[in-house]
């Protein structure tokens, strides 16, 4: 190990991947305990820089650092004030959570849930940190009514190249620079995030079934205002007149007067549950166009053609994954990639071309998620802005998939549309500026602020970010 | 720095005017591949070579690298890293011999020998070492079938290749865990330059098939890869020939 770490800071040389476990590089990973050892080992970064990490959720190469330092954000993990009337220093209207940026979401649901107050946005996993939600500036099946999480977050902490700890606050250009800044402004160590009060913690869910990719479109536009949350899962496999199909998925938090008699005494008891882990070591290929076409074929056919008001827990609603460990090991040694870009309204017929090309080339791909987005956020490099964004998963040892995405990223560009960062691991960098028109603004920043450029990522020299 | 697929960025070829290097770096800068070097000795054909892959859109560079002369190896190549990181190091350099002719010149039986096997050392722990100091890249050497089992007609440049495999083989455990990936890559008979005018052996394939089995090499980041890939069968079944057979044998 390099002298150049604090004594005692836990810190290791091991080999690190994306969530997707393709294109593993080896750094140093450290794990500051404290804001001084987290200063400290921004100064010990050394020649190759370093990255901030958090649960390794982002499925490509954001939180990774070949030959430097990769900074796991986890043992910061401590909740600093929950403030539920609004009085305190927090700044925020009543519900605002003060919080280490290791602190993951699910924590903040287990702490915060009983006291009547939800996290303002969600993945799809809940084992992401505050510091990963504000470095992707994810966003949840909320989007078109709450906006981009960092819509939430009220003021910052940032530890930046020189060594300083900054309290950045919204809407200034170093806010809007972070908030989907993948890390590469510096270390956030802290955040004060406003909430959304909820009654239970049940969810009321309606589904619905849609046969083809129109049919979608025309339900989630007609009806989406009327729901808190929504999303569509969509089989890809499906072709010829059911290309697209989909089931709908939307609902809002129970209010109590919704919940049963007996549920209604422990109203927001928060019990996720959880089945084994997916085995270490699967053989490569299990997951082939027949086996997942079958898959895609009993999950909708088992789909309710209509149901409303069904009570599900949050897990159930929106972390449907979350109740298997480690599910991304099914794809083997070769790893996956996740595919998500969004096309602005008005451009649907883009869309039409790129969900037909899906399923026309049968990519062996498990329920993809389509869901329409609201008002975009601030932030330079935020991904979301109004219009559609679809997301799926394809194991990465197909052959042929990197041309192929490479063509429906020229698709996506030509339409003023643009690919997730947090879920990138092989965009081709030349169309990164078109996709994020501020994307100058971004570079000059950092130039500014970390001139040496102490934080790097094996994303930001594959996309020279 | 590589993507999903394992293709790279950037690529250093030693032995820049190798058919089969070309061939690769051509596949690739149609994927991925933006920045090239190409080392070599100095000479027209390098730089040609440079010019054609510019043609296909590649910043392509040449050095001037010699695998006789291992003491300069490490200020040649180091030049290369201190530039930027390199995400794929293709060993591509060799000379097959004459084998009729160098059994009765040794001075010229060594050259193989040096060109093959103690070349590649040097150039390749010095590259080993920049590339664990990236903490990724792929060091790919094109090794040959013709290592796998000296025979008769052209154990010189065999046994210089057999060495250069367990060289590779040996290289690509040590860096086991350092983020570094080695391949060994063993073609069977490839129609290049190098075999230009000889008698085609059974399963003759092409640079381009090589290219394209490296393509897929990188994606699965395989450790072994034979070409055609079905040598793989026949070489495992030719290896355990008892000796008085394998002798005898017109291959
Ligand atoms: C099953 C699943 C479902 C998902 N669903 C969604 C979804 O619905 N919507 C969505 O938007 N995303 C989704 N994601 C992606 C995920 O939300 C983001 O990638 C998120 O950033 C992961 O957070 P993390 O803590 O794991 O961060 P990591 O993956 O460790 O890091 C992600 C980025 O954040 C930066 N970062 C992390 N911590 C800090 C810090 N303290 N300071 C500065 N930068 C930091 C890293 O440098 C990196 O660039 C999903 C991922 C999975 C696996
Ligand atoms: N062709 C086959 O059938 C076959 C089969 C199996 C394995 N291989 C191996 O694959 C590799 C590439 O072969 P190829 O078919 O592409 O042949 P090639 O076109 O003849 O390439 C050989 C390369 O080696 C270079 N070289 C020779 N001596 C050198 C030295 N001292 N210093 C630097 N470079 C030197 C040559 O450069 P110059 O231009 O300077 O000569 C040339 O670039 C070789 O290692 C070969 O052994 C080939």
């Amino acid at each position: 190990m390099s002298g150049d770490t604090v004594a005692d800071m836990p810190a290791e040389t091991v080999s690190v991947t994306g969530w997707g476990r393709t294109a593993p590089s080896v750094a140093r990973v450290v794990r500051p305990r404290s804001y001084e050892e987290a200063v400290e080992a921004v100064r010990g970064c050394g020649r190759r820089g370093g990255i901030a990490r958090g649960l390794g959720r982002a499925y490509g190469d954001a939180a990774q650092n070949a030959g430097g330092a990769v900074l796991d954000m986890t043992g910061l993990d401590r909740i600093h004030i929950i403030d539920t009337t609004g009085s305190s220093s927090t700044g925020g209207a009543a519900g605002t959570v003060m919080c280490d940026a290791g602190v993951s979401l699910h924590r903040l649901m287990e702490v915060l849930l009983p006291l009547g107050w939800f996290v303002p946005v969600t993945p799809g996993t809940r084992y992401v940190t505050v510091g990963g939600a504000i470095g992707a500036d994810i966003h949840g099946k909320n989007h078109h009514v709450s906006g981009a999480f960092s819509r939430h977050v009220l003021s910052l902490e940032l530890l930046t190249a020189d060594g300083q700890i900054r309290t950045v606050e919204r809407g200034t250009p170093l806010f809007d620079a972070t908030a989907g800044g993948m890390g590469l402004t510096g270390v956030i160590l802290s955040a004060a995030v406003q909430l959304h009060p909820v009654e239970t913690s049940l969810m009321t869910v309606d589904t619905e079934r849609a046969m083809d990719l129109d049919d979608l479109m025309a339900r989630l536009t007609a009806t989406d205002h009327r729901y808190r949350y929504s999303v569509a899962w969509i089989d890809l496999l499906a072709r010829g007149a059911s290309t697209g199909r989909s089931v709908l998925t939307r609902g809002d938090h129970a209010p109590l007067d919704a919940l049963p008699a007996r549920a209604r005494r422990e109203p927001l008891t928060f019990r996720p549950g959880r089945l084994p882990a997916a085995p270490a070591h699967i053989p490569e290929g299990l997951l082939g166009r027949r086996t997942v076409g079958l898959f895609n074929e009993l999950w909708y056919r088992k789909a309710p053609r209509s149901l409303t008001g069904e009570l599900q827990k949050i897990s159930t609603f929106f972390h449907p994954l979350d109740g298997v460990p480690h599910w991304n090991r099914v794809y083997g040694r070769s790893g996956f990639v996740q595919y998500q870009f969004v096309i602005g309204y008005g451009k649907e017929d883009a869309l039409r071309r790129i969900v037909q090309r899906i399923s026309g080339r049968g990519c062996p791909s498990f329920l993809a998620v389509l869901k329409r987005f609201g008002d975009a956020d601030p932030g330079w490099l935020s991904f979301p802005m109004p219009g559609w964004t679809l997301a799926l998963d394809i194991p990465a040892n197909l052959p042929g998939l990197g041309g192929f995405l490479d063509e429906l990223d020229e698709e996506v560009a030509a339409a003023d549309g643009r690919v997730y960062l947090a879920k990138d691991a092989r965009l081709r960098p030349e169309l990164l500026a078109g996709m994020y028109p501020r994307l100058g603004d971004f570079r000059a920043l950092r130039a500014d602020l970390d001139p040496r450029g102490v934080f790097v990522s094996d994303l930001s020299r594959r996309l020279n970010l | 720095m590589k993507d999903a697929f394992g293709t790279p960025q950037s690529l250093l070829v030693l032995g820049g005017t190798s058919e089969i290097a070309l061939a690769t770096a051509r596949r690739l800068i149609a994927r991925r591949t933006r920045t090239v070097w190409l080392a070599g000795r100095p000479s027209p054909a390098l730089e040609a070579a440079a010019e054609q892959l510019r043609a296909l859109g590649a910043d392509a560079r040449t050095l001037a690298f010699d695998a006789l002369e291992p003491g300069s190896h490490e200020e040649v190549l180091g030049k290369v890293f201190a530039e930027g990181d390199i995400d794929m190091v293709l060993l591509a350099f060799g000379i097959l011999g004459d084998q009729a002719r160098d059994e009765g010149d040794p001075v010229a039986a060594v050259r193989v020998a040096q060109t093959n096997y103690t070349g590649a050392v040097s150039a390749g722990l010095v590259c080993a070492r920049a590339l664990q100091a990236q903490g990724h890249g792929s060091l790919v050497v094109l090794s040959s079938v013709a290592g796998e089992r000296a025979r008769r007609s052209n154990f010189i440049y065999g046994s210089s290749k057999a060495g250069l495999d367990a060289f590779t083989q040996g290289l690509g455990d040590a860096l086991h865990g350092t983020g570094v990936h080695v391949m060994v890559v063993r073609p069977g008979f490839v129609r290049s330059k190098m075999t230009a005018g000889l008698e085609e052996a059974p399963m003759a394939t092409t640079p381009e098939a090589v290219a394209t089995a490296i393509e897929t090499g990188l994606r699965r980041r395989s450790e072994v890869v034979w070409v055609p890939g079905a040598l793989r069968l026949v070489m495992s079944a030719l290896r355990h020939a008892p000796r008085a057979v394998f002798r005898r044998l017109p291959v």
